[in-house]
């Protein structure tokens, strides 16, 4: 079980990386990896978010929807569960930590957007998790994904003091060249781990 | 009163806008999840840009015409909430009249919630705009979107599989390039495609 659980974990992180294996989250991941900073800030809020919604939606899934045969409007429940979990997330962070709304506030919302978040709830009920791995993969997929930007950024960074790339790869497309020979890297792991 | 010519028309300037001026991967870089993800094969590609296409067009129609009654601070999440309809309704269809279609797209179906240029278009466009200029905004930001996903696709299929459609293309004695057919292949031909279009309309980003 525990074994199970880890390599669900390490599956999550790198051999099913969710940016880099099925490509997820790529909206803010172009124009949140200009700098290390912002994209270790959207990378905490994602895991936060993440988590939080997997263990919220898993329960409502299959606790109320199934026995109830209304599967069908998962699609709309998931993502009001997703909207209202980041709404209260942010007034409670207001209200309690101002000091973490102050660092990673402004990412949140944004992140109802982030299809990694959305996606993660849908994978978990495609693969029929059990609560447990539901709630470790979800948090191994945020975790991949932070791993993924702050890793891009970081090298975005260090390209623009270097200079002199095209004028038309500027931006995004230099981050999508950065990314594939990541992703390129990333292919190194398979076999590590399975799903 | 002599006529507008068609190209001074506000339908025109949508049209253009939507379909390359402001296209929706290349220069404001949005729904690019889905675009790398179902570009693999020619056939994917073409159910993913019909898919968005009509939700694009049927959410398009309903803000257009519910725009003066739906509140403005809760306009997000109804936006969400129709969106997510029609999103069901794409899923439901794909699963009953192409089963193999759905199965292979299978969970980025449900990620066209949150593609953001429906998202996107809704609130820039269709909840300011009458009822057939968002019709239009919608159908030429949706085709598009299907051209650029096509064009991806026909790349990374003829490559990784050495197919079209399903249809053997490549030579005898082809060896597949593996790597396009998985994601770092996305990335890059995403990559060069943005680099050819920006270059070619001089957009440019810091």
């Amino acid at each position: 079980m525990l074994v199970n659980l880890v390599m669900v974990f390490i599956a999550a992180i790198l051999t099913h990386n969710v940016a880099l294996t099925y490509l997820l989250g790529m909206c803010p991941f172009i124009s949140l990896s200009k700098s290390l900073r912002t994209a270790a800030g959207m990378g905490t809020a994602v895991i936060f978010v993440v988590t939080l919604t997997a263990i919220i939606n898993w329960p409502i899934y299959n606790l109320i929807l199934v026995p109830t045969g209304t599967e069908l409007i998962y699609y709309i429940v998931f993502i009001i569960v997703i909207a209202a979990t980041v709404q209260l997330v942010e007034m409670l962070m207001e209200r309690f930590f101002p000091v973490l709304q102050v660092a990673f506030g402004i990412f949140l919302p944004l992140i109802t957007v982030n299809c990694t978040v959305l996606a993660v709830s849908l994978f978990m009920v495609i693969r029929n998790y059990d609560y447990v791995t539901s709630v470790v993969f979800a948090f191994g997929s945020a975790v991949g994904w932070i791993v993924a930007i702050v890793i891009v950024a970081a090298i975005n960074e260090k390209l623009k003091l270097i200079g002199d790339i095209p004028s038309g790869l500027k931006g995004p497309g230099i981050v999508f060249v950065i990314a594939g020979i990541l992703a390129l890297a990333f292919l190194g792991f398979t076999g590590v781990a399975n799903v | 009163m002599a006529e507008k010519k068609f190209k001074e028309t506000r339908s025109y300037e949508t049209i253009m806008n939507g379909l390359w001026r402001d296209h929706p991967i290349f220069s404001m870089v949005l729904g690019i999840c889905s675009a790398l993800a179902v570009s693999n094969t020619l056939q994917n590609a073409i159910a993913m840009g019909a898919g968005v296409t009509f939700v694009l067009v049927a959410t398009a129609t309903l803000i257009s015409l519910l725009r003066k009654l739906i509140p403005r601070r809760v306009r997000m999440i109804t936006y969400m909430v129709m969106i997510a309809s029609f999103v069901i309704i794409v899923d439901l269809f794909l699963q009953a009249f192409f089963p193999d279609i759905s199965a292979s797209i299978g969970p980025y179906v449900g990620l066209i919630i949150t593609n953001c240029i429906i998202m996107g278009r809704a609130e820039a466009f269709s909840s300011q705009n009458p009822l057939g200029l968002s019709i239009l905004d919608a159908l030429s930001n949706g085709i598009a979107y299907t051209y650029t996903l096509a064009t991806v696709a026909v790349i990374r299929e003829v490559l990784g599989f050495g197919t079209l459609l399903g249809y053997q293309v490549t030579p005898e004695g082809w060896t597949n390039w593996v790597v396009m057919a998985m994601a770092p292949g996305a990335f890059f031909v995403v990559a060069l495609f943005i680099w050819i279009s920006r270059t070619l309309t001089g957009i440019e980003t810091d």
